[in-house]
Order: structure tokens, then sequence, then C-alpha cells
């Protein structure tokens, strides 16, 4: 990503420069509106950035057409806001499989495997309006990595959960990035969760990256005073 | 009083009896509604879709004709078509005018704007929300509308329902374009006037019974979908 930046009424992000390694699980943290949610959903290709590029594995992303749609398949998002579609659960799971075509046979292959994975397997004709909010974020998670994309981009994946979900989660999180290898880029409001997941933090305030670095370089040696101030409870926003 | 109660019985006696003037019709009514709302679905659904996916700013002049015509009085909806249909209008080549199609015609002019208008306020609810969720797991174009429409099934059936009411219970618009003319174009609502004026309350009061029948069956129908909705 270089020079990619976004206007609303305002500037609300400007990356210089921003590059992902492969297989790695990073996160990002940041207070609130300060273009977290942006910078995914430009990595996505759902928001064009009003300047700059977003190059992929040192390609520039296409602006239209089949290219474009091949390259979102390569990637998926879980919106902080969880929307499973009224359907049951295994249909949900299964839903990025069939719009990529793949044969019926994989597709119950890969769904089954997957809801016994993150526990839902009983669960899977269920409606997904009878799901409580812990089980509808992991169906969510779910058909998000059921068609293993390269990129998985997470929103929040466990605001509003209780300890006990938000543990199971980050377990499948990194359990399915690590045996995918999977690149998983987690935005959260909760620091110690990612100390706890992340490999790489990459620290966003008022629209730009301030720091950005191994995980307990970052958390034991941050280089500037906002960081520290961020990650310490300090920061008053 | 009196009368209104031998009436009502005379009306039921009809029913049972499947009294053929009033199996004719019913029949044509029902024919006539239901392709005119079934074409007006076709051309409704898509077209609302697009409208409640794109923006507001968008599309404000466009919503706001829609919400004029959806309000519009089925004797000025009427009048256009003849006009249109006329011998000397634009498409009197054709002469549909005083037949069934005539009156499909005027039913899709009056129901097309509920199903666009109705389906366009139940897409915009959540529809964005859907289309970035369908495109963040990878569905193309075809796929996504798809599945926008899909999950907004309950609104727009909702919209289907409320516009095959309004042209199942309309009278002057087919009035004008049909004529009532007997085993032709007679349908329940133009019969019921007619009746009426002739004096002949039974079979008046048959169909008005008729007509409030399919209203509770298709809204019976229409609630039990909704509902399930509700647990879906």
């Amino acid at each position: 990503m270089q020079g990619v930046s976004k206007i609303y009424d305002q500037e609300v992000l400007r990356v210089e420069h921003l590059t992902l390694t492969k297989g790695c699980i990073y996160g990002i943290i940041g207070p609130s509106g300060a273009g977290k949610s942006t910078l995914l959903r430009i990595i996505n290709l759902l928001t064009r950035p009003d300047s700059g590029e977003v190059l992929y594995q040192g390609c520039p992303t296409p602006q239209n057409g089949p290219e474009r749609l091949a390259l979102q398949r390569k990637m998926s998002l879980v919106f902080q806001q969880t929307l499973l579609f009224k359907d049951s659960v295994w249909n949900n799971v299964a839903y990025g499989l069939k719009a990529r075509g793949f044969p019926k046979a994989e597709i119950r292959e890969r769904v089954n495997s997957l809801l016994e994975q993150v526990g839902l397997k009983k669960l899977a004709s269920r409606g997904t309006d009878t799901l409580s909010g812990g089980e509808a974020q992991r169906v969510a998670i779910a058909r998000a990595v059921a068609f293993e994309p390269e990129l998985l981009l997470l929103d929040e994946p466990t605001a509003n959960l209780d300890p006990g979900n938000i543990e199971l989660i980050e377990e499948i999180i990194t359990k399915l990035a690590r045996q995918k290898k999977i690149t998983v880029v987690m935005v959260t409001h909760n620091v110690f969760q990612a100390r706890r997941i992340a490999d790489q933090v990459i620290f966003i305030n008022q629209g730009q990256i301030v720091e950005s670095g191994a995980t307990e370089q970052i958390f034991q040696n941050p280089q500037f005073d906002t960081t520290a101030a961020y990650i310490s409870g300090r920061m008053v926003y | 009083m009196s009368r209104l109660y031998e009436g009502f019985l005379e009306a039921i006696r009809l029913i049972i009896s499947f009294d053929p003037d009033l199996l004719t019709i019913v029949l044509l009514s029902l024919r006539v509604s239901l392709t005119a709302i079934i074409i007006s679905t076709l051309i409704g659904v898509p077209l609302g879709a697009l409208l409640g996916l794109k923006s507001e700013k968008k599309t404000r002049f466009f919503n706001k004709l829609i919400f004029t015509f959806m309000g519009m009085p089925p004797v000025v909806a009427g009048l256009i078509i003849f006009l249109i249909l006329s011998r000397q209008g634009p498409l009197g080549v054709l002469s549909l005018l005083y037949t069934p199609t005539a009156m499909v015609i005027a039913q899709v002019f009056l129901a097309s704007p509920i199903v666009i208008g109705l389906t366009t306020v139940g897409i915009r609810a959540k529809g964005s929300v859907v289309e970035e969720v369908a495109r963040s797991l990878g569905a193309g174009p075809t796929l996504t509308a798809w599945t926008v429409i899909k999950e907004s099934r309950f609104a727009i059936l909702g919209a289907v329902i409320t516009g095959f009411s309004r042209v199942v219970a309309e009278v002057g618009a087919v009035m004008i374009v049909g004529g009532n003319i007997e085993g032709h174009t007679r349908v329940m609502t133009t019969a019921i006037v007619l009746e009426t004026r002739k004096g002949n309350f039974e079979l008046a009061i048959g169909l008005g019974l008729i007509l409030l029948m399919i209203s509770f069956i298709v809204n019976s129908v229409l609630y039990s979908i909704q509902r399930g909705g509700e647990n879906n």
C-alpha cells in the first residue's frame, strides 16, 4: 500500500507505506475513529482510496471487471456487526464456496469439517436467528475461512462477547491461520488481545500509522509517546 | 337490513352452487390481476433493488417520481392507458382497447410503482450491508444482487401483496379500458358496480364476499410467511 488516502468530509486515512507479509497475524490497534476499519475496507477492495495505490503481490489492483473480482476472492472480511444470511448455519458457511463454484462434494466436506472445528456441527441445520452472539461470530469466521482465503480481515471479531467466547474465537483464528497459512489482519480495541495473538502490531492514530513492528517490541519498547500512552491505557480520546 | 341479509344468503347459495356467471367473473378477475402482478413483480423487484442499492442522493428524483405514481388515482391511470390504446393513440393500431390485455396493462401501470417503491424501501433498510457481506465473500454481481433480493424477501413479498391488493380491488381503470363487457372484460369490481345499479344485490354481495375472501386468503398467507421470516 503506497501513499493511500481516503477522504470523507475530511481525510480519515493516510498511509504512506504498508506491507503485509504472507502468513503473519497482524493486530491493528488504535482509538475509535482512527481509520482502522477504513484501512480494512480499502485492503478488501470494498472502498476505493482517493489517492495512492494498493498492490497485491507487487501488482496494482485492477479497477473493475473479473480481474478485480478474482482478486477479491483471495480475501475475506468479517465485519464488526455480524450479519449472517437468513438461512441455515450450514448454508451460510457454504456461501463463499458456492460463489466460487466449488464441486458439491468438496463443499460438503469443507463445511462439515469447519463446523466441527468451530464446535457448531450440531447446529448445522439451525436458522441463524437462533444463535447466540458467540455462535454467530463463530459462523461468520467459519464462513470467511471456508474457501481458504490468502488474506483474512477481521474487524473487531470479539466485540461484545463474553470472555469464554473471546478465548474460543481467538483460538479458532490462530489455529485456522496457522493451519491454513492464512495472513490475518485483525482490528481490535483490545490491546491485550492484540498482544495475545498478533505477530505484528500496527498502531494507528488520527488516520495515520504511528508505529508498527513485532508485537513484543511495540509493547515493551514503543518508540512514540502516543503508542506508549495508548497501550498503557493512558491515552485520552 | 333484511335486503342485506337476503342478499347475503343468496350470495352464499351462488358461491356454493358455483354459479357460472359468478365463476366467469371471478376467474377473469384473478387472471387479469395475477398476470398484472406477475409482470409488475418482474419489472418492479429488479428496479426497486437497483434504486434501493444506489445512494439516496443519486436516486432522489426517481424516488419522488415513483412515490407520486404509487398514489396515482386509478381513473387517471385508466385515462392515460385509454388515450394510449385508443384508435388515435400511439398504440391504437394494436386494437387492445376493451380487451383483458388492456386491463392488464392498466393494472401493471398501477401496481408497478407500488412494487418498485416498497421494494426500494425494503432493500434500503439493510441492502447495502448485505451487498458488502456478499461481495466480501466473493460473490459476483449476479449472486450479490440475488442475495440482496433473497435477504429482503419478506419486504418484497409485502410489496407484491400490496400491489396485488391494489389491483384486485381496483375499479376505475379497468372500467375505462375494459368497458365492463359481459363475459369478456367484466371483473368482480366492475360487476359489483353494475349489479348494484341494477338492484341485483345478491350477485353484488356474492362478488363482494369473494373479493373479501381472496383478500383474507392472500393476507393470511402473507402473515404466515412473514411470521416464518421472523423466526428465520
